[in-house]
């Protein structure tokens, strides 16, 4: 249908270099009038790149946008939204403290003399509410409300400033199942009331139900277009990274032996002391992997944080391989022998301008051979760094660099080559593949269940239910601290874990 | 052609890592010594502007620093108690920490060394080991006025720059009362005319090498000694390892199952030692006795030190030399150009001032600008009591 349709942003070879890299090359892209052009790439394949280029925050070094037609030159955002051209980005640029219609105006406030004048915009707000099925209160205060919520004034914003064409910088990454549902309908409504959609994303499952058209991009270049009706994820995928790529993990049945991970009864407050893990009990056995799949924030943080021991516990015990740990410290805990992949690599997991050789010692710095008599053995320290960036496939100019210069998915793999060598019988993993890449992804999910057909017990902790579908021997599903059902893969249904994941309650039961 | 980094040329470790090692050694010397001479040429337009040569001015300003023997000598012996202080807030700094009170530290421990050093049985004790004694005790008494904080942050997360602001005036006081105090008599000499503690006998004091005034003594060398060891603890020993996890990533070194607390504590009372050692020192090795007042600012000095050294154990021998010397060789400058000794106060103070702000320096020299997140040390410019 959209070839039909007028376009009516044109990017015609854009070419944009950073010092030593070139971003964009020679790069041709056409947004026709009313559609969703999904544009699907790797991390570093130049998306977030070509769209601020497009939305004016990128002077580009060559090539040429036209905007219904004609040649535009944007020096900054300012003149790019005053041309009707509207962005989300990937992290919201809100102030919480704000409500709704103070954050929709913010930039270009309407004054009545010296006075603000809200009235009008609220009138605006909720009438766009009604136009597009974004429901929102245009006095709530916005650090209250939900993600989904929070992307939804963002959505108004950029509509508000009258954008026809809208850019969504990986709009999904953010929001829950349900939300992801209810965000389609949104772009559906727009796209119905004459909206043009850029969608940015590097999730097939999404391309393949909102996109009119797709265009892939790798390594700065614009390797293939298609619709929805012709690719399947397999395609896509193979056009994005350049090769052949298995999303389904051929992995054995799995042979669990002794419990190696027991926790019962436990309770956990959060940094602000709300109780967020609320009588939790699981059980690992060594030999499986157990997948906890959930919305952010009911507790998954808290819950890996207690079993580390970097936070204390109100209640419960957690016991491993028959030693109890519920008042262990961090070492006490490491030297059971358990591995932890943390959620935030950057804040936990890696110390930014240490090199990747002190990074990979960061929990054995103090044991043989890599230091004696507390002396650090710098030689063994190396050694090590060459053999595990080599066995891990850590993309560096060398082992000597610091981490911080690594790209987020080499950081991963820096991580889990340090967690996942050593004597192990537990993995901890939370968000294992965070913003990675189809390539790096497929890489860290073959390591975990290579460690578990290896005998360790692996309690992996994900808000991607996909990772916990294609890794998990049994899953379990957590609400508000609390495990709500834990079933056997096979018995594990996509749409009945999503409904649980969402309201705790389970379905089937409920009828 | 774009090509993606799995296809693009790999340069050999060794080679990039040596390329990226000399980049960092170099800026970290660049914007100090550019902040040296950008503060020169700053200082020498309100030398103009006083009515004064600043081209003289420099010139006799460099020749009372290291004009003669003598006066390489006084200036040596001038920078000593800075080594020490300079590198009690250095060593906190690779631990994340801001320890602003190496002032009040270096005092208390001046004071307990002034002490230990008239307790009548020491007269009688052999110098090799009555020396020690004094110099312990200096140690002592700084490493627990430094771990108070290093405590009180670790159990209830107070902020050491404000604990050790605050302890700094009670050094300050509680030192002037027990000097100045008659009734009841504590550690002032009765036999003075001024407030001052009683002398150390000559068998405890660290021997002059050099006898001029300030004397060289034996513990300049012993602090160059101590800048060595505490190089080779951050860079060679495992607890090094942790400091300087904890100061660059906190979160990480309890992740990793380091002790942070027990790590805050023990980087407290050393940085507290050093400073301590510093005021024994001078109280052992310079004037032989402690009269209040004697060593106001030098922990504040030792800040700014720091700053310039980028908190490097052998950038802080150099920088308090140069601090020392400048502190000395002033009294030239003075005689010659008729300028007052605080024109080298001013030349200091742009120092630092240029050295925080070193976007100034960077920009008008050009000094290209890594990441803040590549280096270690940079951080302590930021913010003070940005960290928790």
């Amino acid at each position: 249908m959209s070839e039909h349709r007028p376009p009516i942003l044109e990017v015609r070879g854009l070419t944009k270099r950073f010092p030593g890299v070139i971003a964009n090359q020679g790069v041709d892209l056409v947004l026709h009038e009313g559609e969703v052009l999904c544009l699907l790439g790797e991390n570093g394949a130049g998306k977030s790149t070509l769209m601020n280029a497009v939305f004016g925050l990128y002077q580009p070094d060559e090539g040429q946008i036209l905007l219904r037609g004609e040649p535009v030159r944007f020096g900054s955002s300012r003149d790019a939204i005053a041309a009707g051209i509207g962005m989300v980005h990937q992290h919201f640029q809100l102030i919480p403290v704000f409500t709704v219609v103070e954050n929709v105006v913010l930039g270009n406030e309407p004054r009545r003399g010296p006075r603000l004048d809200l009235d009008g915009a609220r009138r605006d707000i909720r009438e766009l509410s009604a136009r597009y099925g974004l429901e929102i209160d245009p006095d709530a205060v916005v650090g209250d409300l939900s993600v989904g919520e929070q992307q939804r004034v963002e959505l108004i914003k950029a509509l508000h400033r009258n954008a026809d064409v809208l850019i969504l910088d990986e709009p999904t990454a953010v929001l829950t199942p349900g939300e992801v549902d209810d965000f389609f309908t949104v772009v559906s409504s727009l796209v119905e009331q004459g909206k043009s959609i850029i969608f940015i994303t590097h999730k097939l499952r999404e391309v393949l139900a909102v996109a009119d058209r797709i265009v892939v991009l790798r390594g700065g270049r614009v390797v293939g277009e298609t619709d929805p009706a012709e690719a399947t994820p397999q395609s896509l995928a193979t056009l994005m990274v350049g090769r052949d790529v298995s999303f389904t993990i051929d992995k054995a049945a799995p042979s669990p032996g002794a419990v190696v991970l027991r926790v019962q009864g436990l309770v956990v407050d959060d940094d602000r002391g709300v109780t967020t893990v609320d009588g939790l009990d699981l059980e690992v056995r060594a030999g499986e992997v157990l997948g906890i799949a959930g919305v952010e924030g009911n507790g998954q943080r808290e819950l890996v944080e207690a079993l580390m021991g970097m936070r204390a516990k109100r209640a419960g015990t957690v016991d491993i391989t028959g030693h109890d740990v519920t008042h262990a410290s961090p070492r006490d805990v490491i030297k059971l022998g358990v591995g932890h992949v943390p959620e935030d690599r950057s804040k936990h997991g890696l110390v930014g301008p240490f090199s990747i050789a002190d990074n990979l010692v960061l929990n054995r710095y103090g044991r043989a051979p890599f230091a004696r008599r507390g002396l650090r053995r710098e030689d063994a320290v190396a050694r090590q760094a060459v053999d595990l960036v080599e066995q891990f496939d850590v993309r560096t100019p060398g082992a000597q660099v610091p981490v911080a210069t690594l790209s987020g998915g080499n950081q991963q793999k820096v991580i889990i080559a340090r967690e996942l060598t050593g004597d192990l019988d537990l993995l901890v993993v939370a968000q294992p593949t965070r913003g990675l890449d189809v390539g790096s992804i497929e890489f860290i999910h073959n390591r975990i269940i290579e460690m578990r057909d290896r005998g360790v017990a692996v309690l992996l902790v994900s808000a991607e239910l996909d990772e916990v579908l294609n890794l998990s021997d049994r899953i379990g599903v957590i609400y508000r601290g609390q495990l709500v059902g834990t079933f056997a893969r096979s018995d594990a249904k996509r749409e009945h874990l999503g409904v649980l994941m969402a309201c705790g309650v389970d379905p089937e039961a409920a009828a | 052609m774009v090509e993606s980094p799995s296809r693009r040329p790999r340069r050999t470790g060794a080679e990039l890592g040596a390329a990226l090692r000399e980049s960092f050694e170099l800026q970290s010397v660049l914007v100090p010594l550019y902040a040296i001479l950008l503060a020169l040429v700053v200082a020498g337009v309100v030398i103009m502007l006083v009515g004064s040569n600043p081209v003289e001015a420099y010139w006799a300003l460099l020749r009372g620093m290291f004009g003669s023997t003598d006066r390489i000598a006084a200036s040596l012996g001038r920078s000593t108690p800075f080594i020490g202080a300079a590198l009690a807030v250095a060593f906190a700094f690779r631990a994340g920490l801001f320890n602003i009170g190496a002032e009040g530290q270096l005092l208390v421990g001046a004071t307990a060394a002034a002490w230990v050093g008239t307790f009548s049985w020491l007269a009688d004790v052999p110098g090799p080991i009555a020396i020690p004694i004094v110099i312990v005790a200096g140690a002592v008494g700084g490493a627990v006025y430094g771990g108070i904080p290093g405590v009180l942050k670790a159990r209830t997360g107070a902020h050491e720059v404000i604990v050790t602001i605050m302890l700094n005036n009670i050094a300050v006081l509680l030192v002037r009362w027990l000097v100045n105090s008659q009734d009841p008599l504590l550690l002032r000499d009765p036999g003075a005319s001024v407030p001052r503690t009683a002398d150390i006998p000559a068998s405890a004091r660290l021997p002059e090498v050099i006898a001029t005034r300030p004397p060289v003594h034996l513990g300049f060398f012993l602090a160059i000694t101590l800048c060595t060891i505490v190089w080779f603890i951050l860079k060679r020993t495992t607890f090094g390892f942790e400091v300087r996890t904890v100061g660059t990533n906190a979160n990480a070194a309890k992740y990793a199952g380091m002790g942070v607390n027990r790590t805050i504590v023990l980087v407290m009372a050393l940085s507290g030692g050093f400073a301590g050692l510093a005021g024994a020192g001078e109280i052992t090795g310079t004037s032989g006795f402690l009269s209040p007042g004697v060593f106001l600012g030098i922990g504040f000095d030792a800040i700014a030190i720091a700053l310039l050294a980028r908190a490097n154990p052998f950038g802080i021998i150099l920088t308090s030399i140069l601090w020392g010397s400048m502190l000395s060789g002033a009294g030239l400058m003075q005689q010659e150009s008729g300028l007052s000794i605080d024109a080298v106060r001013i030349v200091q103070a742009l120092v630092l001032l240029f050295v925080a702000a070193d976007v100034i320096v960077r920009t008008l020299f050009s000094v290209r600008h890594t990441a803040e997140t590549t280096l270690e040390t940079t951080q302590i410019t930021s913010g003070w009591g940005s960290t928790t």
